[in-house]
Order: structure tokens, then sequence, then C-alpha cells
């Protein structure tokens, strides 16, 4: 499996940490109810197919990437930087 | 049919022409007392135990391929009551003793071998971990033995004991762990639910649960509509598919686990060895091969095959504890699908559907637990209440702080 980093181009999977579900770019707001920080925290989609999860550049230019990539065949279909992302909001 | 030694002989004396299939092939009731969603390990012991345990015959368990064909089929088939969390501990140990039993409860050899587990260790620190843990073991009623170097090398003289990053302490044996035949667990299952009365329905896909003011009334699949007052949901590796007809999102991300499989060779591993700090574990199979295994590939994945670091990682390990193994050539690898929960650990639960039960969650630990996990969530679905040695298998444990953390690495989903 190859990351197309949008700064380092193409990369091997070992060059990345990966650290879940994009969910976790969605943080509940101060004074969120309990049960918003659950689901924030622990409940998933777990979708069996198209995904988008985060992934950190450990080994390359330590950027935070959002990759959308395919849960059954391991196609990986692109990445995006999370701080680009924000940008876009 | 009862199988026994004088049948075999009698069979084969007069051309094997007696045999009868192990399972009835039924057409799907239009209503059931009962539907289990998946015919894996979970799914079979559950059925049985409902039937044997509680009376419950009017039951269906609605498999969408064929019986055994996921994660119980796919795995390294350890079993093993070692574990440091209450909560944990009394729901293997029981687990453990069903399996003891098991094949004069079944009337079916489901090759459950005894040959001992040995956890190895590294240095003092870990030695101390492992000694409370064995003794923690002791105080739940089962086995372990800390054994130091020369007592491992006793048992396992291959091994390099002078690895500089990782010499060899010392082990805790648990003499009660072991393996058994994956197949031959859900076949048992399936013969002795299938006796009581079971209806065993392969090639039915569950596409819908049908719910009626908060309470669940039946279940749609590819073979019709089918009405229960009571669901089961046991399809690790598919959970959060299934549980997503319910209208829920589940503590679960699927992972993929490797594990592969050498050549046939002579018996040269006797036990099951566990190198926690390569994170490879190791045994041989009655047929010869070579069973071993690493850790899963750390990304979501149904893809049931992993990537090549994985394999690389696994392999470097096995070199580093058995420079032997070097020789035999790998026949085959393979995936199993994981429901990785943040901390680690299952769940057996109702749902916040009425008569909706769940359970999922094994991560990579599903196999030992067929027994208990049937056995406990058949009380569950009879009785409407959890089993006393599966009470803290919650749904709502990550909301409320109850975890059964028993890695200690802490409750997040890229962590176990």
């Amino acid at each position: 499996m190859r990351i197309p980093c949008p700064i380092c181009g193409a990369r091997d999977r070992r060059e990345f940490y990966y650290y879940g579900a994009e969910d976790y770019l969605d943080r509940p707001g101060e004074g969120a109810d309990p049960s918003a920080w659950d689901d924030y925290l622990h409940n998933r989609a777990n979708p069996a197919g198209v995904t988008r999860d985060l992934w950190y550049h450990d080994a390359g230019c330590a950027a935070w990437l959002v990759v959308e990539r395919d849960t059954v065949t391991h196609e990986v279909l692109g990445a995006e930087l999370v701080a680009g992302r924000r940008a876009k909001r | 049919m009862r199988y026994s030694g004088l049948r075999v002989i009698g069979e084969g004396l007069f051309g094997n022409k007696g045999w009868r299939p192990a399972w009835r092939d039924p057409e799907p009731k239009a209503e059931y007392d009962a539907v289990i969603i998946g015919g894996g390990g979970h799914g079979l012991s559950t059925a049985y135990y409902l039937a044997k345990n509680h009376g419950l015959s009017n039951i269906a368990v609605l498999e969408k391929g064929y019986l055994g064909g996921g994660n119980v089929g796919r795995n390294t088939t350890i079993v093993r009551a070692n574990y440091f969390l209450p909560g944990n501990q009394e729901f293997y140990s029981h687990s453990l003793k069903l399996w003891e039993g098991l094949e004069a409860e079944l009337n079916y050899n489901v090759m459950h071998s005894q040959r001992g587990l040995i956890n190895l260790f590294h240095s003092d620190g870990q030695r101390d971990a492992f000694a409370r843990r064995g003794n923690a073991m002791i105080n739940q009623g089962d086995d372990a033995i800390l054994l130091d170097r020369e007592g491992v090398r006793k048992h396992l003289p291959y091994l390099d004991f002078d690895n500089i990053r990782f010499p060899i302490y010392g082990g805790l044996l648990h003499p009660r762990g072991g393996t058994a035949r994956h197949d031959a667990v859900a076949w048992g299952y399936a013969r002795g639910a299938d006796r009581r009365g079971v209806d065993l329905i392969q090639n039915c896909e569950v596409t819908g649960i049908d719910i009626q003011n908060g309470r669940v009334t039946g279940v749609q699949t590819t073979r019709g509509a089918i009405r229960a007052k009571k669901v089961g949901i046991l399809v690790a590796g598919r959970s959060g598919q299934v549980a997503a007809m319910a209208g829920m999102r589940l503590p679960i991300e699927s992972h993929v686990l490797q594990a592969f499989v050498t050549e046939g060779l002579k018996p040269v591993i006797d036990h099951v060895i566990s190198f926690g700090m390569g994170h490879f574990y190791i045994s041989q199979s009655d047929k010869g091969g070579l069973v071993f295994g690493g850790d899963i590939d750390f990304y979501a994945s149904y893809a049931a095959r992993g990537n090549l670091p994985m394999v690389e990682h696994v392999m470097e390990a096995g070199m580093t504890l058995m420079p032997m193994i070097g020789k035999a050539k790998v026949l085959r690898s393979w995936g199993g699908i994981m429901d990785m929960t943040p901390d680690g650990s299952p769940i057996i639960d109702k749902t916040p559907v009425e008569g909706l039960f769940i359970d999922c969650g094994w991560n990579y630990g599903g196999f030992k637990a067929v027994p208990a996990s049937g056995w406990c969530m058949a009380h569950l679905m009879a009785t409407g209440e959890s089993h006393e040695v599966a009470r803290r298998f919650r749904l709502d444990r990550f909301a409320t702080g109850h975890l059964l953390d028993e890695e200690g690495t802490g409750s997040q989903h890229n962590l176990h």
C-alpha cells in the first residue's frame, strides 16, 4: 500500500502512522453532551468500502493527512492535508 | 447418528455407506422464537446452548455463506485462559472448562490438544508482570507455572536464548492452554444444535432488521422475511454493517490480522509459544504445518488479506526467536477481519432495541471464547440478564468508563 502524500509524493505505507477514522476531526464543542464525546471517541460507521481516515507522515514531512481509500480492496484513492481541509471550511 | 470408534470400524467393514449428513438443510420458516444472525462459531454455540440450557428449540441460525466460513475457519486455533483482569478472567476460565468437556458434550472430535502455552519474557520488569499474571490465573482456579531461563530451555531448547535485544529470561507456562481444530468446533456445535431441532439456514443473508415501536419483530433476508421476537447478532467481521440495519453505530473498527502456515514438517514444536516483544506466536498443527502470526496490520480493513510490511515483520520476529524455522517454506497466508474495540475486549449485551442482542468485538481472541460466548449469549437472550461471567462485556462501558483494557495501552481504536 502506497499513500500519495500531497507534499512528498507516493510513499510506502511504512512511513505513515495510522490514527483512525476522519471522525476524530469533528471534535464536539465546549459544553457538548457526554454522549457526543462517547460517540466522537468510540463509535464508528466502520464502512466496508470507501473510507476516509487520518494518517501521520511520521517518516516524511510530518503532515497529518486525510486518506481516502477502499477498505475492501486496499486501493488508495487520494490524500489531502488536514490543514488544507480545515482551510476549506 | 452417534459417532464412536465402533461405528468407524463398522462403517469401514461395509464400504462406508451408512454415513448421513451431519445436519439438515431446512427451508426457513415464517416465524421462530429466536433468530441468530451468523453461522460461525459464536452463532452456532449460542443456538446450541439456547436449545440445551434453556429448552428453546424453535430457533434459526441464518448464515449468508456456509457454516463456519468466516473467522472460525480463519484463525490460529489457540485456546487459553491466561487473562489478568477481573471480567476477562472468569469468562475465559469458564470457556476453557467448557472446552475441556466439549468433545464428550458434542460427541464430536474437536481435536482439543492441551499441549501447554508458554509466554516468554525478556527483562526483570516483565518477569514481575508475568509472575503477577500467573498468580492471578492461579487465584482464578486455572494453572500457571513461572519458568526461569533453564526451565524454558528444557521445554524449548531450539530458541535463541542469547538474542542481544530480547534475551530470554524465562516464560509463563499455562499447561492447560493449547489448540483445537477450528472447523470442527463450528461443525460440532452445528450438528449438536441441529440434533436439538435448530434450523441451520445457509446462503441466507440478512438484509434488514424489522423494528416496531422500539421492539424487534423479525428480519428481512435474501430468502424472505422471518418473524422473531428475539434476534441475536453474532457476525464478527461484519458487526458494523448488521448493527447499522438497526440504526446503531458500534465502538468497533475492523482490522486485518494475518496468519501463516508452512509446509508439513515432522514434529518440532510441541507447545504454543508466544513472543510478545516481537508480536509473534507459533504452534504446530497436527498435520505438521507451523501455524504462526503476529500483530494486526494497524489500519481499518475488510480485505481479508494484509500487506507486505507485516509479513516481513512476522518473518523477522520468527527468525529472531527460532532461527531453525528459516528452512521451512511458507505454504499460505491469509487475513481475518477483526472487530477491534477501543479497549480490546468484547461485547455481549442487549441493544437499545428491545429483543435485539449483540455479541461482537472479539478483537483477535474470539476462537477460544466460542463455547463461553455462546453459553453467555444464550443466557442473555433467554433470561434477559447478563451471565455472571460476562457481566462486564457491556456495550455502554466506553461511555461509563468501565473499560476492560487487558493490554493497558489505552482506550483508542488504533492502539489494540
